[in-house]
């Protein structure tokens, strides 16, 4: 017998030992969107080896899938046509939507063992808020950020501010914005104070100043927003002031995707984006930049964002162990800790801090710790049923102050109607 | 007798063979989609087990009170209002000078048509960065004639018409290509005629280019208003809407319910509206400008 046969029989013979154990492999289809910079496929399939190494029982086929909305999307009519991925990454705000067209199954339904149960409460309580309702868990915190606020420590060393201080309080921000605000000869502003962009989903931003003037949005079980909450009308009154009376912000409306460059080109002194951004700005900003929590008003805080693990339904168990046993090897703590270095998005559970990793990575780069540790303060980013809509009539009526076509409380009245009749079929 | 029966059979049974990969490909993702749009907007959305129900006009009715729908329906009537004119001009002028024996023309019909060879998205984000405020190039420019910058993609007055521009630039130099290849097609022997009677140009224009292109213009007015009508790409790339539903169009909000929202029954409703809009406008412009028109 040669060495070639006695590989084949080898080979067949584990073939069958193999298969004997294992009717047939079960095989994952897992959806996930890319929402910041980097090499995201090659890390994601490398985690898609390195499991099914770990499981060979189980092959997963990770199928990059866009944007978030074009995720969800893609989820939502494969599922229409009956052929739904079996673990995806989409946005802890598409929850409801999934519940509502009973796509997903619910993490304590599957994960029953001892072990399983300590795991979901593995995470920081303040990214389960987007995760749970109605007694459930629906999904496993993955890609998660919170707001932060960035400063260009050069342009305040210019102004004759310290450096070093960021602004603590409404006051302090614009206070520092006026001194920050420079104009040319002609009154043209040549440097703004702050920008806290306002395009797409500008309810987002708005969220972190309705949570620090202490309102909160939206119930748990998402049937009910508080739109017209006095502190929410104060709160979109000094998002509106900021460019009207104080004049520290442009005017109109301020894109998302370019306010980093703005920042960047020394266009704006502060900004206000996500921590998904950080390795972009440690990357591009040519000053010494400082990142810092949430200025505070009656406290201080942010919402929570980003993406969650969701396991879609199938009468096939052996299918959903495999996608349980995929969901907590990707939320392990070194994954976690892996995919907020090379991201920057917050680790999602203390003990991924305290792996060796990311105590290196954060002893050489302290704003990296600066998210998680607001979240403390974080609250649950606006979602509700038929979130895309409820949301978008509060995009709309932030819209309309911030480009002066309405007075807040009017136009935030509006939102509240839209929103109320949208919800009343959810209100049981 | 029999033979030619079986031959004139072969020939309808050849004939319809022929057509049947057209028939099928029009059939399978135009008519039978755009039938079952007009079907499915009579029926509620079907959401997880609850099927959907037939409601009748209900999805009509919700459309009726929708602010948003009328604001995206008036946006892209002016849409298609302001840019068709404006393209056709464009593009009219723009062939009538590189019809001319001037030097440079290959140089200049090129540049005039690069904007039609650039994927839409693209364009629109060489244009994000025209109208970006404070260093986008077009702030720069009236910077430097001391006024201040402007936020042309975040204040309700000015988004819609910098969308409208995008789209001028664009379709322009695509149209200028038909009315080139039709001025050339305009027999020399009339302007011949028109320089011994000494005619003024804008006399020759009025009189023998511009009845003569006639059936080209149609041909480009058509083409304009649909297009105008299917606008989404740039509303998606540049302004996602905003701000405050200034730059909702049909397409774009239509996308919206049914993508975003995932009320297709609503969007269907919607769909049938936008149909109806387009067939409406290609009747009218064959059936009632097609007779004032001059064919050779």
């Amino acid at each position: 017998m040669n060495r070639f046969t006695r590989f084949l029989t080898g080979a067949a013979l584990a073939a069958t030992v193999l298969g004997g154990s294992h009717a047939s492999a079960t095989e994952l289809t897992f959806y996930y969107p890319i929402a910041v910079g980097g090499p995201i496929t090659k890390i994601v399939d490398g985690y898609a080896a390195e499991f099914t190494k770990a499981h060979p029982d189980i092959t997963v086929k990770p199928v990059y899938t866009g944007s978030y909305q074009d995720s969800i999307v893609k989820a939502m009519t494969a599922a229409k046509a009956g052929n739904a991925p079996d673990v995806a990454i989409l946005l802890s705000t598409d929850m409801f939507t999934l519940i509502d067209n009973e796509l997903i199954e619910p993490y304590d339904a599957i994960a029953t063992s001892d072990a399983d149960k300590a795991w979901i409460k593995a995470f920081y309580p303040a990214f389960m808020e987007n995760s749970q309702a109605g007694g459930h868990t629906w999904g496993i915190p993955f890609q998660r950020s919170t707001i932060v606020q960035y400063w260009n420590k050069d342009a305040f060393k210019a102004a004759g501010l310290d450096p070093e201080k960021p602004p603590k309080s409404w006051d302090e921000m614009v206070d520092f914005g006026k001194k920050l605000t420079k104009r040319d000869g002609s009154g043209a502003v040549t440097q703004w104070g702050l920008e806290i962009p306002s395009s797409g989903f500008p309810y987002w931003l708005f969220q972190a100043l309705t949570t620090q003037n202490g309102a909160i949005l939206a119930n748990q079980d998402g049937t009910k927003v508080a739109y017209t909450d006095p502190k929410v009308i104060e709160a979109a009154q000094f998002f509106a002031d900021l460019s009207g009376k104080y004049q520290v912000m442009p005017k109109g409306i301020i894109d998302w995707g370019t306010t980093p460059k703005d920042f960047f080109e020394g266009k704006t002194a502060m900004m206000w984006t996500t921590t998904g951004n950080l390795t972009n700005v440690r990357t591009n900003a040519k000053f010494a930049f400082g990142v810092a929590a949430m200025p505070a008003k009656a406290r201080g805080g942010s919402p929570t964002g980003g993406g969650n693990i969701y396991i879609f339904k199938n009468d096939d168990k052996a299918k959903l162990k495999a996608a349980l046993e995929f969901a907590r090897f990707l939320s392990a703590p070194e994954r976690a800790a892996d995919w907020g270095i090379a991201t920057g998005y917050v680790a999602t559970r203390p003990d991924a801090w305290d792996t060796d990793a990311m105590k290196k990575y954060t002893a050489e780069f302290p704003a990296a710790a600066v998210a998680r540790d607001q979240l403390k303060d974080a609250v649950a980013e606006l979602s509700t049923h038929d979130n895309q809509r409820v949301t978008k009539a509060l995009n709309d009526a932030l819209q309309a102050i911030l480009t002066g076509a309405k007075q807040a409380k009017p136009a935030l009245d509006d939102a509240q109607a839209e929103a109320t009749r949208i919800l009343t079929t959810y209100q049981h | 007798m029999a033979a030619p029966r079986a031959s004139r059979l072969n020939i309808h049974l050849q004939g319809w063979l022929l057509v049947l990969p057209a028939v099928v490909l029009l059939a399978t993702f135009t008519h039978v989609p755009a039938v079952e749009t007009v079907i499915d907007s009579f029926f509620s959305t079907p959401h997880g087990k609850r099927p959907a129900v037939y409601i009748g006009f209900d999805q009509y009715r919700t459309m009726l009170a929708d602010p948003v729908f009328w604001l995206a329906f008036r946006n892209n009537l002016l849409y298609a209002l302001i840019t068709v004119p404006l393209a056709i001009a464009l593009a009219l002028l723009m062939a009538l000078w590189v019809n001319g024996r001037i030097k440079g023309r290959a140089a200049l019909r090129l540049a005039f048509f690069t904007p039609t060879i650039l994927p839409m998205v693209a364009a629109a984000n060489i244009w994000l960065f025209f109208y970006t405020p404070d260093y986008g190039l077009l702030n720069q420019i009236i910077r430097l004639f001391g006024f201040e910058s402007v936020n042309w993609l975040g204040s309700p007055a000015t988004a819609l018409p910098a969308l409208m521009a995008v789209t001028v630039w664009k379709e322009a130099g695509f149209f200028m290509i038909f009315f080139l290849a039709a001025l050339q097609q305009v027999p020399p022997v009339l302007y011949e005629a028109a320089r011994m009677e000494n005619a003024s140009s804008w006399l020759v224009f009025r009189r023998i280019t511009w009845p003569l292109l006639m059936p080209t213009t149609l041909f480009v007015a058509v083409n304009a208003l649909i297009n105008a009508f299917r606008v989404v790409d740039q509303v998606i790339a540049m302004t996602g809407g905003g701000p405050n539903n200034a730059t909702a169009l049909l397409l774009f909000y239509i996308f919206q319910v049914a993508f975003s929202f995932w009320d297709s029954g609503y969007a269907a409703a919607l769909s049938v509206v936008l149909l109806s809009t387009l067939a409406i406008i290609a009747f009218l412009q064959f059936f009632l400008l097609d007779r004032k028109i001059h064919y050779r």
